[in-house]
């Protein structure tokens, strides 16, 4: 299946009068959103940017039904909205969840966890912008190593909470990793999953320009060369296959990988770490971490493999 | 018409069962837990046609059912005590959002340390949050209060939601006769759902983005409004209710042994049963003294109490809460309530974290109030009744300060 963005219908998706920043990756993502899912939608959004981006009141600069709701309780929320629509007869009807990463992976993690177990019939879509942006650029858990924040002024100690994998090991029936780099990407991934039954759930990966510190111009190229440098591989899990997207594919071997300086330099969060080789290094290793899950994965996850057995304990 | 011995909690689920709820969700806590146990047997039996969302917590149960009802279903939880704080922060959010949705709160005390028996500080502090509160006394109640507020909460004047209190164990787990409505008279009676709006693809509706603060106001003011609209519904509710099924309790508050009196009680809850029984005893040895039972919290019975107690020459109030710091909720609204009549009034503090109030308690602490009332006026806000095994052993609050 091949996207064809000119096919796609010709709605105005984001509003004009929304608030968000320039080169935000928040409003590139919900016009993707609405062109894979047309009219026939509802979003649950909790607190973080996306609830600033709607605009101000009565007006509302996102154009598709929006409930608001408290930080931690997204997944909670969409959970009886769809309950709702299949009791009023209105089962087409897709509920998204649009969660940042500290409404997915910190605060509103519980009720993720909760709606994936119970295997709500609802699109959880988790665009990490990998700090809390919307307070002023602190540290979550997404955040990767050796960013900067205003809660990491040195630097984060730690590697970036793993989302995805956690969301295979919970049996979700969807699971897939996207950026606003490749919106075909997104917008494929969209469409199949919306033609399954169950959680699930996509990582969309938001390069940020006030957070990450870049030129707002930029957005769509970082979102790219995350995945050229092997950072940030795409991929999909569904109904317990597991398969690396096809622009991901030639990064499975690493010469083939743009450096991740590249990627770093162009970052403002990452510049005091830019001359220390031992620092690249790790995330180099992080890298390599990354792929070695990806292997493992593919071997688990897959039609003849052994391991399908281990799926089905998920 | 059939009439069944049931707890509390089951005639919470019969009521809801009745009112045709479309989504519950809840998490266990005690002494909630039996009525979603009950509702999840109906609902898996067939009896009843809703969808149970077996949440992870409270805070996802109110979200979940706040969910449902912004989609347009019936929707009801339940919780107690821990639970309820845990969910606060959506309890507000629900209110805020106007959108109709039923709770029961089966009253239970905070910890530490851990304890399952009743007070009535989980429900006293969601008291500012925007919700209609209403506390039953008996079981019966209980049941005819629950399908009340999907009526009140839904009505268009009021639109907000409403928790039912019951008090752990005395009520949740105590089994009395309930006349359970036929469900014919019940759908009758009861109309489809309305709300104010809808999110759903069909209306392109949302709810909830940044507001001007001005509007942000205003949508303050009309909470407010609603719930001076509601004192009206919720007395045509009861007298409507009980022109349909024969049973009413007096709307806002009932009036027990008023005629004639001239001393009052104020009290809340099903421990008012207890006070009854020491007002029946003080009629009988001639002490004129009668009882208002409060049955809801929010919004604030003002006028009905003025007009109750406007010949009253005293009112002593008891606290099953109490604000730390300050006096119990109760006495709080009783005193600015009355404060124009220049009454003696007195707030006790008693029967927290379950600690039991027999009705010959209640009849002293009474007589002695009206003993120290007709000596002249009286204004103590709050009063504090130990246990038995402490009383006399501690200074009393606030006349001598504990400091040791």
């Amino acid at each position: 299946m091949t996207v064809n963005l000119k096919k796609l219908p010709d709605h105005k998706y984001v509003m004009p009068g929304n608030a968000a920043c320039p080169g935000c990756p928040e409003t590139m993502g919900m016009r993707y959103l609405k062109m894979a899912y047309g009219d026939n939608f509802v979003m649950v959004i909790p607190a973080g940017c996306s609830s600033v981006i709607q605009g101000i009141w009565p007006k509302n600069g996102i154009n598709a039904p929006v409930l608001n709701i408290v930080f931690a309780a997204a997944a909670s929320a969409a959970s009886g909205m769809k309950a709702a629509f299949d009791m009023l007869g209105k089962k087409d009807v897709q509920v998204v969840v649009w969660a940042g990463d500290g409404g997915t992976g910190d605060i509103g993690f519980q009720a993720l966890s909760g709606a994936a177990e119970r295997d709500e019939d609802i699109v959880y879509i988790c665009v990490d912008n990998e700090a809390y942006m919307n307070t002023g650029i602190q540290r979550s858990s997404l955040t990767p190593y050796g960013a900067w924040t205003t809660t990491t002024w040195t630097g984060k100690k730690e590697h970036k909470k793993n989302i995805p994998l956690i969301m295979i090991a919970h049996g979700a029936k969807y699971v897939a990793t996207a950026t606003v780099g490749y919106p075909t990407d997104f917008i494929e991934k969209l469409q199949r999953a919306a033609k399954i039954r169950g959680f699930k759930y996509i990582h969309l990966l938001a390069p940020c320009p006030v957070g990450w510190r870049f030129d707002p111009a930029k957005t769509g190229e970082i979102g790219q060369l995350a995945v050229k440098t092997g950072l940030f591989p795409l991929f999909e899990y569904a109904e317990g296959k597991f398969q690396l997207s096809p622009l991901s594919r030639r990064y499975k071997d690493p010469a083939k990988r743009v450096p991740i300086t590249e990627y770093l330099k162009l970052q403002g969060r990452f510049r005091h770490l830019l001359n220390k080789p031992e620092e690249i290094k790790k995330i180099e290793e992080y890298i390599d971490s990354v792929w070695y899950m990806i292997d493992v994965l593919e071997k688990a996850f897959n039609p003849q493999a052994e391991a399908q057995k281990l799926l089905r304990t998920l | 018409m059939v009439v069944k011995t049931l707890t509390g909690n089951y005639a919470v689920a019969y009521a809801v069962k009745l009112a045709r709820v479309q989504v519950v969700s809840a998490y266990p806590i005690t002494p909630q837990t039996t009525i979603v146990e009950k509702l999840s047997e109906m609902i898996e039996k067939g009896e009843m046609n809703a969808r149970m969302i077996r949440v992870e917590s409270e805070h996802s149960a109110l979200a979940a059912v706040f969910g449902a009802a912004s989609a347009g279903a019936r929707a009801f939880t339940a919780t107690a005590s821990h639970g309820l704080l845990y969910m606060h922060e959506v309890v507000w959010w629900a209110a805020g959002a106007r959108v109709p949705l039923v709770m029961a709160v089966v009253a239970r005390a905070i910890g530490p340390p851990w304890n399952i028996h009743v007070d009535h500080q989980d429900i006293f502090d969601q008291r500012d949050s925007g919700w209609i509160i209403a506390f039953a006394q008996e079981n019966q109640e209980v049941l005819d209060l629950t399908l009340q507020a999907f009526r009140i909460s839904e009505d268009p004047r009021v639109y907000l939601p409403m928790m039912v209190g019951l008090e752990g164990f005395i009520l949740s787990h105590t089994m009395a006769p309930v006349d359970i409505p036929d469900q014919e008279l019940v759908d009758s009676w009861l109309p489809p759902r309305r709300q104010p709006y809808v999110i759903s693809p069909d209306t392109m509706y949302s709810m909830g983005n940044i507001a001007p603060d001005e509007d942000h106001y205003m949508m303050r003011y009309s909470m407010a409004a609603a719930m001076e609209a509601a004192k009206q519904v919720i007395d045509e509710v009861d007298k409507e209710y009980g022109e349909v099924f024969g049973r009413s309790y007096g709307g806002l508050i009932e009036c027990y042994k008023c005629d004639g009196a001239e001393y009052y009680v104020v009290i809340t809850g099903s421990w008012a049963g207890d006070a009854k029984k020491a007002v029946d005893s003080l009629r009988e040895k001639g002490v004129p003294v009668g009882l208002v039972r409060v049955r809801f919290i929010r919004p604030w019975p003002r006028e009905r109490l003025l007009e109750a107690l406007s010949g009253a020459k005293g009112v002593i109030v008891f606290d099953r809460a109490v604000s730390m710091g300050s006096v119990g909720p109760l006495f709080a609204d009783v005193a600015q309530t009355l404060y124009p009549l220049g009454i003696s009034m007195k707030g006790v503090i008693a029967g927290l974290t379950g600690v039991d109030v027999k009705p010959g308690v209640f009849e002293e602490a009474i007589a002695g109030f009206i003993k120290e009332a007709e000596e002249g006026p009286v204004f103590v806000p709050s009063e504090w009744l130990l246990p038995r095994k402490y009383r006399g052993k501690y200074p009393s609050i606030p006349r001598e300060v504990i400091a040791r």
